[in-house]
Order: C-alpha cells, then structure tokens, then sequence
C-alpha cells in the first residue's frame, strides 16, 4: 500500500503553512506529518470520506443563495489541519483585541460626539454616505457602551508569512459553528494527535457566547433569545446550532411581538419578555417600520424597543459601517487616534475610488489589482485583476467612473497554501483565518478559528457560496 | 413555549408516525399477497382506500398495480403523504426545532430522511430491495420514538409531540379497521378458512396487534378484533388507548383534570368518555363504518382546536 509523501509537493511561489521553501516541514506540524506519513492513501481517503458522512448526518448543511431552496450542501471540510503556533496566536490575538476595542469606540463616536470628523481624521461624508450608516442611532449609546459584541474579521497570510486584516465582518459574522463542529470531527479523525500536540480547547465559545449575551442585562436572569431568518437562510444550521447549544430560545420575527415597546416572544401560554437578542438578521430587515417595509423577517416595533433601552440587539444595529470597504482603508488612523497605539495587526494597501490620485492609478494599473464593490460580501460583486478579460475590467472601470464611492481596490496578495487533499493526491489550496472575539466584559479571542479553503486549484476565491471549503484549526499551547 | 414551535413538534411527531404506520400497512399487505390469489387490483386497492389517497392516485395512475401503488405510497412527491414526504417534513420540522430535541434525536431523523431519499433515487421497490427498504423506515422510526422517550424532558414540548403522535394514531387505526372490516366481512372466502384467517391476521399485523391480541382473546374473530382495536385500554394503538394518552397530555398542558378549560380539551374528553362506555356489540349493530367514520372527523376536529387553543394565540393577544 503506498504510504502518503511529500516529495513531489510543490511549495514553490507561495507561503506555504506546512513546509518552507526548502520542502522542511515547519515546527508546529512537524508531529503531524510524522502521523500521516505513517498513513497510505487509502487510509487517508477513508478517513477523509468518515468525515462527509458525519458532516451530513450532523446535517451541516447550508442553503445557497443562487440554487433553488432546499438544495443543501455540505461545507467540505478537509481533514489535514491548519495549525498555528502560540507565538503566532499571541500577536493575532493582541492585535484583534486592539483592533475590535478601536473599532467599538469609533462607531460610539460617529454616532455621538463625532471628534473624529472634527479632527479630520476620516471625512465626514465617507461615513453619511454608507448605506450601513444609520441616522435614527445620533445620540444613542447601547447597553454597556459596546456596539460590536461579536466579530469574525477575515485575517489571510501573504507571501512574506504576516498576517493581514482583510475584512472585519462586525455586522452577523458567520461560520462560527462551523469551526465548533469541525473540532469535534476531527477529534474523531486523529485522537492521538489532540493528546499528544496540545491543541487549545474551543468548546467554551458557547457558553462565553451566552455570558456576553447576559452582560447586556441587569437582570440576574435575562431572557436570551436567537432571532433567525427561518430555515430556508443558508446559515439555519449555526442559529439553530448557537440555540440549542446556548440553551437560548430560537425565533423567527413573527414569534416576536412589541407592546409599548417591550418586546415579547409569544408562547403556548401568553407572552414572555425578550432582554437579549442575538439577532442573526441584517440591520435592514429587523423592523419593517424603520427600516425595509418589505421585511417580513424582522418585528414590527423592535427597534423603538431597542432605542428606549428596553431590550438588547447583538451586534448593535449601525455597526456595518465599519464593514463598508471604503472605511476598511482608515482604521490604521483610527486606531491611532483612539488608542495612541500603531496597529499591530496590518491591514492590506487599500485604494480609495474616490479618492482622485487612487482612482487613477486603480484604472491603470486594473490588470493587477483586486477591486471590490465597498457594500458587498460573500465575495461577490469584484475583479480579480490578474485573473480577468480586458472586457471584464473595461466593465469594472466604468462602474468605478460612475460610482467611484462604491469601490476599492486592493494588491493581489498572495494567500499562504496548507496541504489539501484532492482526488489523487495532496496539493497546497490557498486559505483565509476567520478567528471570533467576544465582546462582553473584556474581549475574548476564542483560540481557534474557520480557515477556508478554496478547493479549486489556483483559485484564492475561499467563500462556501463559491466553491470553498473548510479545515479544522489548531492552536498549540506551546 | 413558542407556539410555532409547539405545532412543528407536533408534526414533527404526527409525520414520523404516518411514515412508520405507511411502511408497515404496506410491508404487511406485501406479505399478505403472497399468499392470496393473484388479483393485483383486489389485494393493492385497499391500501390506498386506508390511506384516504385515493382520489389522488386514480388521478395520477391509470390502473391498479402492485409497484405503482408501492411507488405512490413509498416516494412519489405528488403523494403529499408519500413516506417520502412524510420524512422530508418531519426532518423539516426537526430542523425548525433543533434547540428542542436532543442531538441523538435529530441525527437519527437525519438519516432516516438520507435513507428515504436514496431509496427514491433507487427506486426500491424490487420485492426484496421494497421489504427491506420497509423495515429500515418501521425500525428508525421506532429508534426515535425511543430517545424521544429516554432523552426528552418531560415538559411541553415532549407532551405535544405525543399528542401529535397518539392523534395520528388513533387515525391511522381507525382507517385501517374502517377499510379492512368491511372488506372481510363481505369476502367470498369461507368464515374461519384459512385464508379468511390469514386476511384477518393480516389486520391485526398492520397495526403491530396480533402478537398482543392473540394473547388476549386468542381466536381471531371479527367482532374482538374490532373491540381490541377500538376499546382496549390496555394496548397502546387502539383508539381508546390513543385517547387516553391524549387526554393525559392535554391535562399536563392545561392544568386541570376536572372538566376543561379549552374547546380540545372539551372535544377530546368527550370522545374518550364515549368510547369508555361504548360497548362493541353496540357498535356492530350501529354499523362499523358510521362509528368509525364519526371518530376521524371528530379526531380532525381535536386536531384544529388543538391548533386554535395553543399554536395560534396571536388572535388572543
């Protein structure tokens, strides 16, 4: 039987997480290609195939957006882990914190004393003419001062071995099931490795989830409920997930009723007051009155409720402003500002479309860049320069003269590989981090993370709607 | 409770019940057939009268024969009560309610959904590869309804399951008994021959009540295979007994043991107290069909008000 090796592994033009440029496997997984090495192929692959089955009679599956409902899909998760080192972590995690702590703070500002528009620090008109940027919020402050309880930022790994920041996702970042069950699978998968290498817990996140939940209430028993779009959203499977194991009620908009603005869920016997509400529904679907009129996810009433104080929104509403591509570009002076502290954690070289000395060089140097759309996620709505026709850019500069508030454009970086298995063989895929922080009485970073994988060779497009994958990811205590 | 979440644990369980009741009429009346003369239209026309498809599948076959009425039964998606349905919904249903069953439950509901959609992309329905197909569906339903037993809390949520459960039951009993009796009585073949026995059995097998029967009363006659199936209080799919578990599980729900405080608690308590005091020759001679025939409508009737009184509350608000 023909044992597993990695003689013919290309490493070649990219990081790669597992060996260096010299094909020598680094530190933190050298125990772990010690252990598969002692595999064949065939052992590989039926342990590989062991993992979809428990995918699939977990029922992780997801919905996507462009298939018809109830076409569900698993997120194939591969079976060779990322694994990071704890120095590594160490400064990931301290430059997360100062980051998600920079953040809350300016988003309490735009909203309250605006210093940072006084100050010139980012303009004024950048922030109003976010679509995330919401106007009934001047002058509110949330519960405990905190806007962005929960986040996932996507971090990735260029070809010089650092870490960026490449999004922040503070409105309803998703995923985090994900990384909880893919833990428990490969438990399964490699016993021996979790004993033996020290991989840092990650099942806490739940019960961290439901404490930052209940720091929101000055109740000494508050009512936590998760509010879903229903079960034809791709991400049904983490709410019910977070639910359940949250041990909190799980809601769709129209359990939920406000009656002089309280909110109440409605149960087999009467009505029960709501305190928090880990809502899973973008800012413009929770209430019909304020926001989308269509909306028939949301409840009528809720954010009155919200804005008298009498019930907890997580993550607060009018977060997304952070999310807006074009704000992404200012956060090094925003944490300067707020914290007096240099970012830790870089963000990738963004070019403003709006901004006329940018702009130019976006349209000439198109051919080599990313360009995304500054209100879009989920990788849709970009170039990939490199990987486009004349056409497709001559489409995308138009768009940038016609809307240049509406894009970015950012280098193409180079995303580090991990081994991947495909059909016959292991080959490097590239991979993003989606690590979660907490936000309750300080900020917690869950020692864990989602890494997605774009499984298609070449490709740096990681996200599940189009064709991604994902790998279990290990912290190691030493 | 929310009580959109009370209704779907009530469908959850009153489809895996029709599912698990579907795979053993058929699988009974498959083995049943075995043994009779051939006649495709006789042996396989009563098993969709009992299911009250009928209409539907004369719209969608032309003729009577053993492997459509298998394939309308089994998987056809046109079937709103098809197994195949009845497991897509109840795992929809799970779905919905994930927070309120236990992880041992869900995946077992999972696979059986899995199992019935690869038996549709099968097509099992070859004899050997059908009766099969059947065990698996009685037996993972059978696994549910067991962790629902040793891992629910008894709170409400368990107690309107086994009232969708124990509803659809008592349906599903008096159905087969409605179609299966008159049947029988009006068959050529002799009273007490073999293979007026062997039909008779055949009865009592589809609703797992031979074993219990014969060790009751011990000869299959037609008047104490009526009264077990209606009014034994002992065996848990007669009607009465369905009743009597209903009855419990609304006394939980609402609090009060004497009289009623909601119109299905009323209409339920009425129905059970008749068949109390109801007598088996008594009905013989009122005539099988009407008494059954009322008994579905009024288990309709519960259903809808079970519905009114703690799913759709918003009108009380």
């Amino acid at each position: 039987m023909s044992k597993i090796d990695f003689t013919a592994y290309d490493t070649k033009d990219f990081y790669d997480e597992m060996f260096d440029e010299n094909n020598n496997v680094r530190p933190n997984y050298k125990m772990f290609l010690e252990r598969l090495e002692k595999l064949s192929h065939k052992k590989l692959k039926s342990l590989q195939y062991a993992t979809d089955r428990a995918q699939l009679s977990l029922g992780m599956t997801f919905n996507v957006y462009a298939d018809n409902q109830g076409v569900e899909r698993i997120l194939h998760l591969d079976i060779i882990p990322r694994i990071i080192g704890n120095s590594e972590w160490t400064l990931l995690e301290r430059g997360l914190q100062q980051r998600i702590k920079a953040l809350n703070l300016f988003i309490q500002d735009i909203y309250n004393d605006q210093k940072v528009f006084k100050d010139k620090i980012i303009p004024k008109e950048m922030i109003l003419s976010s679509v995330s940027y919401l106007k009934q919020l001047e002058g509110f402050k949330p519960p405990k001062d905190i806007w962005c309880h929960i986040t996932g930022s996507d971090l990735i790994k260029g070809g010089d071995g650092q870490y960026y920041v490449l999004e922040d996702n503070l409105r309803c970042p998703s995923g985090v099931s994900y990384m909880l069950e893919n833990r428990e699978i490969l438990k399964r998968t490699f016993p021996e490795l979790f004993e033996q290498l020290g991989v840092k817990p990650v099942y806490d996140y739940t019960h961290t989830l439901r404490d930052t939940l209940e720091y929101l209430s000055d109740k000494e028993k508050p009512v936590v409920v998760v509010l879903t779009p229903g079960v034809y959203n791709a991400a049904y499977f983490e709410h019910s997930y977070l639910a359940q194991q949250m041990g909190a009620e799980l809601v769709e908009g129209k359990d939920l009723i406000v009656k002089n603005d309280i909110v109440y869920m409605i149960t087999t016997n009467g009505l029960q007051r709501v305190d928090v509400i880990y809502r899973r529904l973008d800012d413009e679907y929770i209430d019909p009155l304020v926001f989308n009129k269509q909306s028939l996810l949301g409840t009528p009433g809720l954010f009155n409720a919200y804005i008298k104080g009498n019930v907890a929104l997580v993550n607060a509403p009018g977060t997304g402003v952070v999310d807006d591509k074009a704000v992404y570009a200012y956060i090094p002076r925003i944490i300067k500002y707020y914290l007096g502290e240099d970012m830790i954690l870089p963000n990738v070289k963004t070019y403003i479309c709006d901004e006329e000395q940018d702009r130019k060089y976006v349209i000439d140097n198109i051919h080599n860049l990313v360009v995304k759309q500054t209100d879009a996620s989920g990788g849709y709505g970009m170039l990939i320069g490199p990987k486009s026709t004349k056409k497709e850019q001559q489409e995308f500069i138009t768009k940038i003269k016609n809307k240049p508030r509406n894009y970015i454009a950012q280098p193409m970086i180079n995303l580090s590989r991990v081994p991947t298995i495909t059909d016959d063989t292991i080959e490097g895929r590239h991979v993003d981090l989606r690590p979660y922080a907490l936000y309750g009485d300080d900020i917690k970073i869950i020692p864990g993370a989602l890494t997605r994988v774009a499984l298609t060779k070449g490709s740096i497009v990681v996200n599940s709607s189009q064709g991604g994958g994902s790998k279990d990811t290990w912290v190691l205590n030493r | 409770m929310l009580g959109r979440v009370a209704n779907t644990i009530y469908w959850m369980n009153r489809y895996l019940e029709r599912a698990e009741n579907y795979a053993r009429f058929m699988d009974v009346n498959y083995n049943l057939s075995l043994e009779l003369p051939p006649n495709e239209e006789q042996q396989w026309k009563p098993l969709v009268v009992i299911t009250g498809d009928w209409e539907l599948y004369e719209s969608l076959n032309s003729k009577v024969e053993k492997s459509k009425v298998n394939y309308f039964l089994a998987f056809d998606e046109n079937n709103p009560n098809s197994i195949y349905n009845c497991i897509s919904l109840a795992r929809e249903n799970a779905r919905a309610v994930r927070p309120e069953i236990t992880k041992e439950i869900w995946e077992q509901i999972n696979s059986l959904y899995f199992l019935v959609k690869q038996g549709l992309e099968q097509k099992r329905l070859d004899d050997k590869e059908l009766r099969g197909f059947l065990t698996e569906i009685k037996n993972g339903c059978q696994l549910v309804y067991g962790m629902y037993d040793s891992t629910i809390s008894r709170n409400e949520g368990w107690d309107f399951g086994k009232l969708g459960q124990v509803i659809e039951r008592a349906d599903k009993t008096s159905r087969v008994l409605d179609a299966k009796y008159h049947l029988l009585l009006h068959s050529p073949a002799k009273v007490g021959s073999s293979l007026d026995l062997i039909q008779w059995a055949a009865l009592l097998k589809s609703v797992s009540a031979y074993d219990m029967y014969r060790k009751k009363y011990g000869k299959l006659t037609p008047s104490s295979i009526a009264e077990f199936l209606i009014l034994d209080t002992q065996f848990p799919r007669s009607i009465l007994a369905c009743l009597i578990n209903a009855e419990k599980s609304l006394i939980t729900l609402c609090g009060s043991s004497v009289g009623f405080s909601n119109i299905a608690q009323k209409q339920l308590g009425a129905l059970k107290s008749q068949l109390e005091y109801d007598d088996i020759n008594d009905i013989i001679s009122q005539g099988m069909h009407e008494y059954l025939n009322d008994i579905q409508l009024r288990l309709n009737e519960i259903s809808s008000s079970i519905y009114n009184s703690f799913f759709d509350i918003e009108i009380h608000v």
